[in-house]
């Protein structure tokens, strides 16, 4: 009979429970993570409502972002736009129901891949660019300084920010859903001569209060967590120079995930009202 | 007559991952007293003065500050006290995206919002006049020396008049000239603004110049105190090995 190695056996087990341990401490950080996002979420919610009211940072932070995002979310609607009705187009055609190319396409980007894309486009930019700013004051000390001066950085340098992405990403993802239309237009009048009027009617004769409404809604709620999710990683960084880059590529993970997590509950939700 | 205690320490406990850095300080601070704590780094020091003023909750112990238990503070009552606290860090964390006056003008702005009547000028070039750095008004903080960054810094702390100061190593990076100058200063803000402080420094120059008496921090404890001129008469290894 074959000897048993128990010292390997023994090694095989401890590497195992090694790696259960890992996987419970990643489980455990998710969702210690998130508890704190949770509290993190509430003081900065107080700290909206709380005086003195930083209005300037506000517009400073709301002008700056949509600048800086506005050409990126512009050019990627109308891309976006003139890719989806060419592909579109033909599909459409066998079915003879190419006069409805403009409406499809504009329940689709102002529905689903408007706001989605510039949620996205959004994370990577503004969330990140949060989340680094953010970190390096935290890794400077300039936060702890604000904390001991006692002048409520989160009123300051978080609320404020979190305001204006709540406000501007709304706007950018009309901008895209605007720039995609212009970009359909111009890809339906490389298949047929069509007139604006036309266009702008067949687009809008789909589009419904029930496309409009939650997708708004839904923009709004990607503002605010794309402004947060930066703000909590760049608040919460260690004390060393990689934060600021570990801070920046963990607040576009986590806020690409939260967006596609609020637009599949906003789904849900619509489906079933 | 006693002594006015502005800062008491007892008890305090920190660990960090097992890692146990205070083990039970005690500690006082009276009124317009410089204390000096001296140690090797990474012993606790820094975590100690930020413990002070919460930066760093504590595991254990009681801290109370101006006769206020700084551990039972909500989050009002802690930034109404902090304002009385003010705190030197080592690389001044100026907000670097505004100017000296800027600066100087963020927690006036922030913290004395309601009063109309403050004259936040006058307030602004006096505490520059104070650290000797009037002419940097309008420089941006990419535009400072280390030295200057740790006056304007100062200045940033002295503009909310705080009763108590922290400076954890004020003249770290600092050349000599320029840590000797910061010394002198921090003797001089006691004079003009009678401020107590506690001063956490590896340079012996400047415990010598800016403190009245010194605490020598190991494994988590004051192991030894004295005036500098107690301390440096000392045969002990430990205690000789500072001033080498």
């Amino acid at each position: 009979m074959a000897k048993i190695n128990v010292s390997v056996i023994k090694l095989r087990f401890r590497g195992r429970l090694k790696v259960k341990e890992e996987t419970r401490n990643f489980y455990n950080g998710v969702f210690i993570d998130l508890g704190e996002l949770v509290l993190f979420t509430g003081k900065v919610i107080r700290q909206m409502f709380q005086p003195p009211f930083e209005f300037r940072e506000f517009i400073k932070h709301g002008f700056l972002l949509g600048n800086k995002s506005l050409a990126l979310v512009a050019v990627t609607g109308f891309i976006m736009g003139l890719v989806l009705t060419m592909q579109m187009n033909p599909i459409l055609a066998d079915f003879g129901a190419q006069t409805l190319l403009p409406g499809v396409i504009a329940v689709s980007m102002v529905r689903e891949l408007g706001p989605v894309i510039t949620g996205l486009i959004c994370a990577g930019k503004i969330s990140s660019g949060i989340g680094a700013e953010i970190a390096a004051m935290t890794v400077t000390e300039q936060i702890d300084a604000m904390e001991v001066s006692g002048t409520r950085p989160l009123s300051f340098v978080v609320a404020s920010r979190v305001m204006a992405t709540t406000l501007v990403v709304p706007i950018l993802v009309i901008f895209a859903d605007a720039f995609s239309l212009l970009g359909a237009f111009l890809a339906v009048n490389i298949f047929e001569d069509t007139s604006v009027t036309l266009f702008v009617n067949r687009s809008f004769s789909l589009l419904g209060f029930v496309d409009l409404f939650p997708s708004t809604l839904k923009t709004v709620l990607f503002g605010f967590f794309i402004g947060l999710i930066g703000s909590y990683k760049g608040y919460t960084a260690g004390r060393g120079t990689e934060s600021v880059g570990l801070a920046a590529n963990s607040a576009v993970v986590a806020a690409s995930l939260t967006i596609f997590v609020i637009d599949l509950v906003f789904v849900l939700i619509t489906s079933i009202l | 007559m006693d002594k006015e205690e502005v800062i008491t320490v007892e008890s305090l406990y920190k660990s960090f991952d097992e890692n146990p850095i205070l083990r039970g300080i005690d500690m006082t601070l009276n009124k317009g007293e410089n204390l000096g704590i001296v140690g090797k780094s990474g012993i606790g020091k820094s975590v100690l003065i930020k413990c002070i003023v919460r930066l760093i909750e504590p595991d254990a112990g009681v801290i109370s500050v101006l006769g206020t238990n700084i551990l039972d503070c909500d989050s009002n009552e802690l930034n109404e006290l902090r304002k009385k606290v003010g705190y030197l860090f080592q690389g001044g964390a100026l907000y670097d995206s505004m100017s000296v006056r800027e600066n100087l003008f963020f927690p006036i702005r922030r913290t004395q919002f309601k009063d109309k009547k403050l004259d936040t000028e006058e307030l602004i070039e006096r505490s520059l006049r104070s650290v000797g750095l009037l002419d940097a008004i309008d420089k941006m903080p990419s535009e400072l020396s280390g030295g200057m960054k740790k006056r304007i810094a100062l200045a940033r702390t002295l503009i909310l008049k705080p009763e108590i100061i922290l400076y954890d190593e004020p003249t770290t990076g600092l050349d000599a000239v320029t840590s000797g100058e910061i010394s002198e200063l921090i003797l001089k803000i006691r004079e003009e603004y009678n401020t107590a402080a506690i001063i956490i420094t590896h340079d012996m120059k400047c415990a010598k110049i800016a403190t009245d008496s010194i605490k020598i921090m190991d494994e988590g404890i004051f192991k030894v105190e004295g005036t500098y001129d107690e301390l440096s008469r000392s045969q002990e290894k430990e205690i000789r090995d500072f001033f080498n």
